[in-house]
């Protein structure tokens, strides 16, 4: 198993230390870790799920816009801050496995590391009170 | 591969009659190759006795820096190589995000942190910027990765005749991990150290004073031998040790390491002046 860049292994320690939930993902969106803040909000633990596939997290984790219509990945701020390596924000409701319906707020930025080395991206999000 | 410590403590240079054995000059190591070629692996006053042996005639030399913290640069103006007309000295070493691996080592290549500038240094000097991967200096093939310490820091393999040998003189990888090791993928510096024939790791403090020292950079001895036990090394060298410890201390503190941990690998304690040898195959 290779290890992980030292910016995301620092980013991982950091999400660890804070409440705030936090998404790291790698270059292709594949989701590497999710913190405890953010195993409330998913409904689901990363010791049980360990790392995600870009692809499975879309079947996982429904998005959903203010008019009630599914969203497209493009239009998510983690995508975003992939795709077009700039920070992104957005807010949109998401259902996580435990099937319940939440209202997020989310900002996204990419993990530019040492030598101008694309590594992935963080996620920060929280639960808007309705 | 012949490995010679020139350097072993950490942080500031330690003479006196209590460091005898382990040695007062701060980091520097240097590595001949089944060629005859000689890498030096960082530039702290430990380098400037290894430039006092190497032969006059020598034209080139291959200095690798992990960071350019004092205690791994201060010996470099005082490098004989560097000061003799016609020598090519190659230096990598890493940038930070702002500024080139020249321009950081100006800072102290200049007055008034040092009298004499980079520009008047006879020496032909060559900087080449990492992390960059894999990279061949003759024989050697030599892999820099960053790793967790304060400051851009890198850790290099080297690797010769299917031999490596890994140096890791500043390395915190317990930082922020609750019981250390987790999974290697998620361990600093592991792709460095996997199954090297020889590690040579941060070994700084006793486990109470990392206590009071964690974000420091440095770890403590039992994180370091557990990090050799992780990577399944097979002979690991306590290195950078702390300006506070004796050699009375040193010997303690690794012989009851060696007694908490029971290392699977030989232990060779990191005393300035020991050469290792890495066999070829």
């Amino acid at each position: 198993m290779a290890q992980k860049e030292i910016e995301v292994i620092l980013a991982r320690q950091l999400a660890e230390y804070l409440t705030l939930p936090i998404f790291i993902v790698d270059p292709n969106g594949d989701l590497l870790y999710y913190n405890e803040p953010a195993e409330e909000i998913l409904g689901s633990r990363f010791g049980e799920t360990g790392p995600i596939a870009a692809n499975d997290l879309a079947v996982i984790f429904k998005t959903v816009d203010h008019e009630g219509s599914p969203m497209k990945s493009s239009r998510l701020p983690l995508v975003k801050a992939i795709v077009n390596r700039q920070p992104a924000h957005d807010m949109f409701w998401i259902e996580g496995l435990d099937g319940r319906l939440r209202k997020i707020a989310v900002t996204a930025f990419p993990i530019i590391g040492q030598a101008q080395r694309f590594l992935g991206a963080i996620a920060i999000f929280w639960e808007v009170p309705r | 591969m012949k490995v010679t410590l020139w350097g072993t403590r950490g942080s500031l240079a330690t003479p006196g009659p209590e460091t005898l054995e382990f040695g007062g000059n701060t980091s520097c190591v240097s590595i001949a190759g089944s060629e005859d070629t000689i890498i030096i692996l960082d530039g702290g006053t430990g380098i400037r006795k290894l430039g006092q042996q190497l032969p006059e005639s020598i034209k080139h030399v291959y200095i690798l820096l992990t960071h350019l913290h004092m205690d791994h640069v201060q010996g470099l103006p005082f490098f004989a190589p560097l000061r003799r007309e016609g020598v090519d000295v190659h230096i990598w070493g890493p940038a930070s995000t702002t500024m080139g691996l020249r321009s950081r080592l100006l800072r102290y290549l200049s007055p008034p942190l040092f009298p004499i500038s980079v520009r008047e240094i006879l020496s032909d000097l060559h900087f080449h910027e990492l992390p960059s991967g894999t990279i061949a200096i003759h024989e050697f093939e030599v892999t820099a990765q960053m790793i967790i310490h304060p400051n851009p820091t890198v850790g290099y393999r080297i690797k010769d005749n299917g031999r490596a040998v890994t140096y890791l003189p500043d390395h915190e990888p317990a930082l922020g991990v609750n019981a250390f090791p987790i999974s290697e993928d998620w361990t600093s510096g592991y792709d460095l150290a996997e199954g090297a024939d020889l590690l040579i790791h941060d070994s700084q403090y006793s486990v109470h004073e990392y206590e009071s020292r964690v974000g420091f950079g440095h770890s403590c001895l039992t994180h370091a031998f557990r990090f050799g036990q992780l990577a399944q090394v097979k002979e690991f060298v306590p290195f950078h040790h702390d300006p506070t410890h004796t050699d009375q201390m040193l010997e303690k503190m690794i012989a009851d390491t060696v007694a908490d941990v029971q290392p699977s690998y030989a232990v060779t304690p990191g005393k300035e002046g020991i050469v290792i040898d890495v066999g070829g195959e």
